[in-house]
């Protein structure tokens, strides 16, 4: 086997031990790697029904068979856990040099189990695992906590993926951080690390990794290369995802005011156009990516001056917009907050425009936020909101939990405005004027999720009508789930998607020129559709009902106000309609339940094996 | 010291270079055989996120690390103008390493000896040059470089303005 170590290091907080264990060929064939491989251990590894914040859930890392080698964009990795914000599958990727230093330090996957008794910090040293003490790192952000574990191991090579004060306080949506400023951020993985009382997990990979055809390899990425160089990847390379911005404000999709809105006046000044003529300092690029998206922005003067601070469109939008900011420096400061306490943007800013909702509304007063006036477009409000949830001060406590229990906590039809779907935030295209994403929203599998469903792309394709929803929506979903399983598993970065002509016969050729091991596209194709059912098993297993796949009322019951689709809405009718639609295309029951035969067909003997005993 | 051809080495456009270590991966897999970035004559430095810029051997006039070397193992090659070393002599003791300003010099544990830019005299390109994706990287001489800088002056100088 080739790139692949086969190995698992298993490491045990509670009795501070560790064990290697196999992954055989057929498994990592199976599931590839990344958020398949993921998920296939966390069913193996973890109790059904336990507690996400709780010593039996356990927190896998991923990376992949093309992770370390040059293939675009592959240096990622996967974190899978039972989320503690849905109770579901929670599944975040991340990307850069920690993910390699997983890979050269020779484990294809890290599981971490139990929980410590003290707060611990891991040194996974090559072969070696050292449990640290880390109550000298607690309160510290993940560049702060990066500084001083370099510091302490003397070798600016270690590479370090850690929390911040968000995810040592349990909030809901924490992340894990690494590389000062790449994250696993979505669902809430930072706060089952801080459960388990572990800080940071360092490594020093120092291993090379060996290809099939190292030749045959280096012709293939060299011309993925240069078509990341082509129009293929303008966007990205330009403006970076800042530019959907004054995209999405056209179409009345650009999330405002908590959703009350579906455009926003403010637009231009926060573009990804106008950040690049007034703020950028440097584009940079994760490991291995010839593309390079990562735009950095800098702040020239007021009280920010000086703050340097990448964005990106979903962070811009969660903390621009949704909550009613049109100030730059302001956003920016929330974000580097953000990344300080190590929790995940766009949740935030979904759980602080709820707040504002809920203060204009009344049904928060300066009583409850110690005098703060928290409402639409008041940007101090909006940093020092950042502030009191990563330290549950306050308020910020209510929000910590996420908008879904939040509001159950607060009611007063504060349900209405709790934008979320299964507990997860909805990132920022507005589900009433993109009515193939509203689907994609209700049905995803981690919760409100773009990436895991990427319909947007549909409803935004020539000869869709995005404001209409109509049947075959439903295997439109399902084909852009699958796809997006398969680059999540692979791992490679969606933005290089357009690079290939024919996706499935390139990259499983890349796969096979990697590993050795024979991929057919065919064989990767259903790759995708395994990696769904999979983690639909799993949430089965969790609890999952029909009635989760669903969307807040104010989606079908708020018409948007103004703009392109001015008077846009989604009906129950429809969103019923396209559920069964989609749930037909996937081969389930109307219920939404995996048939028998269903993960027979998908060669899913040993997922069956697992749910029965 | 005379030399046949002008001395060159691999310079690196700071404003271009993004940090993405693919000339580190191309580096390894051709001298190597496989993916080993810490066996990469080619390094990356991104001490901030937005200061990077990627640093291969500069062939001193004056080297220092031929100076430090005490087995008399490093020397210029009047030929070709590259560093040459003498496996034999080499003990793999890291005073080259030390006496490098640039970090061009790297440890093989392996083979107890050091590694460094050898120009891939022997490609009709430089590999980390010819894959390099954003063009950062160039096989330049001093005076290239520099007349790039004087160019750069004359655009943006006001007083050129006349
Ligand atoms: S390949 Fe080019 S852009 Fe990437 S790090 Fe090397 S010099 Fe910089
Ligand atoms: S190794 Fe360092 S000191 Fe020696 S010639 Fe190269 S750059 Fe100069
Ligand atoms: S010229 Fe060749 S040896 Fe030197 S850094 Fe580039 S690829 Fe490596």
């Amino acid at each position: 086997m080739y790139s692949y170590s086969g190995k698992c290091l298993v490491v045990d907080l509670t009795t501070q031990s560790t064990r290697l264990e196999e992954l055989p060929e057929s498994l990592l064939s199976s599931y590839v790697g990344g958020v398949g491989l993921g998920t296939r251990l966390l069913l193996e590894k973890s109790t059904p029904g336990a507690e996400p914040l709780s010593p039996d859930n356990p927190v896998v890392f991923v990376s992949s068979g093309l992770a370390g080698t040059m293939v675009p964009t592959a240096s990622k990795h996967a974190v899978v856990t039972k989320s503690p914000l849905t109770g579901l599958v929670g599944d975040s990727l991340s990307s850069s040099h920690w993910s390699l230093a997983l890979k050269r330090a020779g484990y294809d996957a890290l599981i971490i189990t139990g929980m410590a008794s003290s707060w611990v910090s891991l040194f996974i040293d090559d072969d070696i695992v050292h449990f640290r003490k880390a109550d000298h790192l607690l309160g510290k952000g993940s560049s702060q906590t990066e500084e001083a574990i370099r510091r302490e191991t003397g070798d600016n090579r270690v590479r370090v993926a850690s929390i911040g004060p968000g995810g040592e306080r349990l909030v809901r949506y924490a992340c894990i951080s690494n590389d000062s400023n790449r994250q696993a951020g979505r669902t809430g993985t930072g706060a089952v690390m801080g459960s388990k009382r572990l800080k940071a997990i360092a490594i020093r990979g120092t291993k090379p990794i060996s290809v099939w055809d190292l030749d045959g390899l280096q012709k293939v990425c060299a011309d993925l290369y240069a078509k990341a160089q082509t129009s293929a990847t303008e966007k990205y390379r330009m403006l970076g995802t800042p530019a959907n911005v004054l995209v999405l404000n056209r179409l009345s999709a650009l999330p405002t005011r908590n959703f009350q809105q579906a455009s926003f006046e403010g637009a231009e000044g926060i573009s990804g156009e106008h950040l690049a003529e007034c703020y950028l300092a440097k584009v940079t690029a994760c490991a291995s990516c010839p593309i390079a998206c990562e735009h950095l922005y800098r702040v020239q003067d007021g009280p920010y001056a000086g703050l340097e601070m990448m964005l990106d469109y979903e962070t811009l939008f969660a903390l621009g917009p949704l909550c009613g900011i049109s100030s730059v420096p302001a956003i920016l400061k929330a974000a580097e907050l953000c990344d300080f306490y190590g929790i995940d943007t766009i949740s935030t800013g979904g759980c602080i425009a709820w707040a504002m909702e809920c203060f204009e509304k009344g049904l928060l007063t300066t009583n409850d936020t110690r005098g703060l006036r928290l409402s639409f477009g008041n940007h101090d409000a909006l940093v020092e909101m950042v502030e009191r949830i990563g330290k549950r001060d306050g308020v910020g406590d209510l929000l910590a939990e996420g908008t879904r229990r939040a509001s159950a906590q607060l009611k007063g039809g504060s349900e209405h405005w709790a934008i979320h779907s299964k507990g997860l935030e909805l990132p920022g295209y507005d589900p009433r004027s993109m009515k193939t994403q509203a689907l994609g929203f209700a049905v995803g599998l981690r919760g409100g999720c773009h990436n895991r469903s990427p319909s947007y792309e549909v409803d935004m394709s020539p000869g869709v009508d995005r404001l209409k929803a109509e049947p075959g929506r439903g295997l439109l979903n399902k084909e852009k789930e699958d796809f997006a399983a398969v680059l999540d598993s692979l791992i490679l970065c969606k933005f290089i998607r357009r690079c290939f002509e024919d996706f499935f016969l390139e990259a499983s050729r890349l796969y096979t020129l990697a590993t050795g091991i024979n991929m057919s596209p065919a064989d990767l194709r259903q790759v995708g559709e395994r990696v769904n059912n999979l983690k639909k098993a799993f949430n089965i297993r969790e609890g999952w009902t029909h009635a989760d796949d669903w969307l807040p009322p104010r989606m079908f019951k708020d018409p948007i106000p103004s703009g392109e689709a001015k008077g846009a809405v989604l009906s129950e009718a429809e969103l019923r309609m396209m559920i069964d639609d989609y749930y037909k295309a996937r081969g389930w029951t109307a219920e939404g339940l995996i048939p028998p035969g269903k993960l027979k067909e998908l060669k899913m003997d040993d997922v069956i094996e697992l749910l029965n005993g | 010291m005379d030399s046949d051809m002008e001395r060159r080495y691999i310079h690196c456009d700071a404003d271009k270079c993004t940090g993405c270590r693919i000339c580190e991966l191309v580096c390894s897999a051709s001298k190597e055989g496989r993916f080993h970035q810490e066996l990469s004559r080619i390094r990356v430095a991104q001490p901030t996120p937005t200061i990077v810029t990627s640093i291969a051997c500069r062939f001193c006039e004056n080297a220092p690390c031929i100076a430090g070397c005490p087995k008399d193992a490093l020397s210029m090659s009047g030929e070709t103008n590259t560093l040459k070393l003498d496996k034999a002599r080499c003990t793999g003791c890291g005073w080259c390493i030390e006496a490098c300003d640039f970090g061009a010099i790297m440890l093989d544990r392996s083979t107890k000896s050091v590694v460094m830019c050898d120009l891939c005299l022997s490609l009709p390109e430089p590999r980390c040059v010819e894959i390099c994706p954003k063009k950062a990287l160039s096989l330049s001489t001093s005076e290239a470089v520099a007349q790039k800088a004087r160019d750069r002056v004359a655009t943006t100088s006001k007083k050129c303005i006349v």
